[in-house]
């Protein structure tokens, strides 16, 4: 926030390198809580897939977690941590909320892509004589990953986006260092355009690279 | 070679192997038919350890499978199943899809395992598929590449769940052709199957389920010539129409 300390109300090229540096910490907290949140989803998805139980069971608080707003989890969570002894700055707060949130959707992919796989197709891979790691090594997880892929890809755009919510913490991202710069400047517009501008350059590289991917994968 | 006794197994409530005692010598081939429901595939599942069984016991090459101490992958590899769906691997090449069990099961080097795959493949006729990938298949030559599959795990046995019903009918030929060529190299065989003509043909005895029991066993001329079974006179009346 050194830069800020210059008193000039104009948009200057020093609000541009906040702004992409706010960006990085965007792709930092997304990063984190995509890759963390998908692995525990992943596992989540095979917990779903086990028996009918833990299904109900765990299926109900997954749901729970994906029909309350994020907004409200978050300010919730930072507000009761405290009181169970957590002390947590905002950063983290706010990327537990969103691992959280990314293992709830990730979660439903995954079991998604272990029924699209399903049962004969295991198995067959079981009566060659895999055992239940390599059936999910060698067949479920490439098997099912071709065909819930571009669900994957959207839940990581969503959490992308979804992490703006986060600066309501305090956490200076891109969307609140957009707020502080508007404040300042006045220049609403001209910010949130390049805001908007960062977003898509941090969403962009993925669809590309999901989509060819894709096109790969189907040949 | 394959000695099952007193073998119950039911799913929750319902009861669906009552009672089965067989043998299956070496190098025998054994045909099993019924109508739907009558657990045949069950009594497969069940050979392989695929499910769980309430009581009795299967002994398969002097290993009982459902033995607490008995490891069922090494099991299984003693065993080759084909079933009704043929499950290719799609994101594999045909002769991938063969490799990769004598690969990460049998932990082969990958050029032996690629060499055995080869082997398989031209063994069941489809030597000029190696590179495609199994969505360039037919129904026929998917099921082809499931034998080749199990094959290439060197198994002592095989087990055939309805191989070829779920095929149109002009390409169920080829399949029993590979079936045949098996039987004639002495594998040791229980063939679940619809096609009757072919149970006759190729089996050395042929077993008629009903409601979870073996209603009759016998050789393929007199169980097909002479049913003593009301019920098995019943399901040949119905077949041939
Ligand atoms: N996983 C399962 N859970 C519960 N019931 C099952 C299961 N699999 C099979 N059954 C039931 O067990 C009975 C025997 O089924 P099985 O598939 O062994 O019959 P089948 O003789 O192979 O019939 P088909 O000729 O239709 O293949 C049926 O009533 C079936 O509904
Ligand atoms: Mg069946």
């Amino acid at each position: 926030m050194e830069s800020s300390s210059t008193y000039f109300s104009g948009f200057s090229l020093n609000d541009l390198w906040y702004l992409g540096e706010a960006a990085l910490r965007t792709l930092w907290i997304s990063v984190l809580a995509i890759s963390i949140g998908s692995v525990i989803g992943i596992f989540l998805g095979l917990a779903l897939s086990v028996s009918r139980v833990v299904a109900f069971t765990l299926g109900t608080i997954l749901d729970i977690f994906r029909s309350v707003p994020l907004i409200i989890q978050l300010v919730l969570f930072f507000n009761f941590a405290p009181i169970i002894g957590l002390r947590l700055n905002p950063f983290e707060a706010g990327l537990i909320v969103l691992i959280v949130y990314t293992s709830c959707y990730v979660a439903n992919v995954a079991r998604g892509g272990i029924e699209a796989v399903g049962q004969p197709m295991r198995r067959a891979a079981r009566s060659l004589g895999m055992n239940y790691w390599q059936d999910l090594r060698y067949v479920v997880w490439p098997i099912g990953l071709r065909a819930v892929f571009p669900a994957w890809v959207g839940v990581a755009l969503g959490v992308l986006k979804d992490s703006a919510l986060v600066s309501i913490l305090g956490y200076v991202e891109l969307l609140k260092a957009s707020q502080i710069l508007m404040t300042r400047t006045q220049e609403a517009i001209l910010i949130l355009s390049i805001a908007g501008a960062f977003y898509f350059a941090l969403s962009y590289p993925i669809s590309y690279y999901a989509t060819r991917l894709e096109q790969r994968w189907s040949q | 070679m394959i000695k099952i006794s007193n073998l119950y197994k039911s799913y929750d409530d319902l009861e669906v192997l009552k009672g089965i005692n067989l043998n299956v010598s070496k190098g025998e081939v054994l045909s099993v038919i019924g109508s739907s429901g009558s657990g045949k595939s069950t009594l497969l599942y069940c050979i392989n350890g695929l499910e769980p069984i309430q009581q009795g016991q299967i002994i398969v090459d002097d290993i009982d499978v459902h033995a607490s101490d008995t490891n069922l992958n090494s099991v299984r590899q003693n065993m080759g199943m084909v079933f009704q769906q043929w499950n290719s691997f799609p994101h594999l090449t045909v002769l991938e899809n063969v490799a990769l069990a004598p690969r990460i099961v049998s932990k082969l080097p990958k050029a032996q395992a690629l060499e055995i795959a080869e082997k398989q493949l031209r063994h069941v006729g489809l030597g000029d598929k190696l590179s495609k990938y199994p969505s360039a298949l037919s129904g026929g030559q998917q099921q082809r590449l499931a034998i080749a599959r199990a094959l290439a795990m060197e198994p002592k046995c095989m087990l055939f769940d309805e191989a070829t019903s779920a095929l149109d009918p002009e390409l169920v030929g080829e399949v029993l052709d590979t079936i045949r060529l098996l039987a004639e190299e002495g594998m040791t065989m229980i063939c679940v199957t619809h096609e009757m003509g072919f149970a006759r043909e190729v089996s050395d005895r042929v077993a008629f389920f009903h409601e979870g029991v073996i209603e009759e066993i016998n050789q393929p001329e007199e169980l097909f010539g002479a049913p003593k079974s009301v019920y098995l006179q019943k399901f040949l009346s119905k077949v041939k129409k």
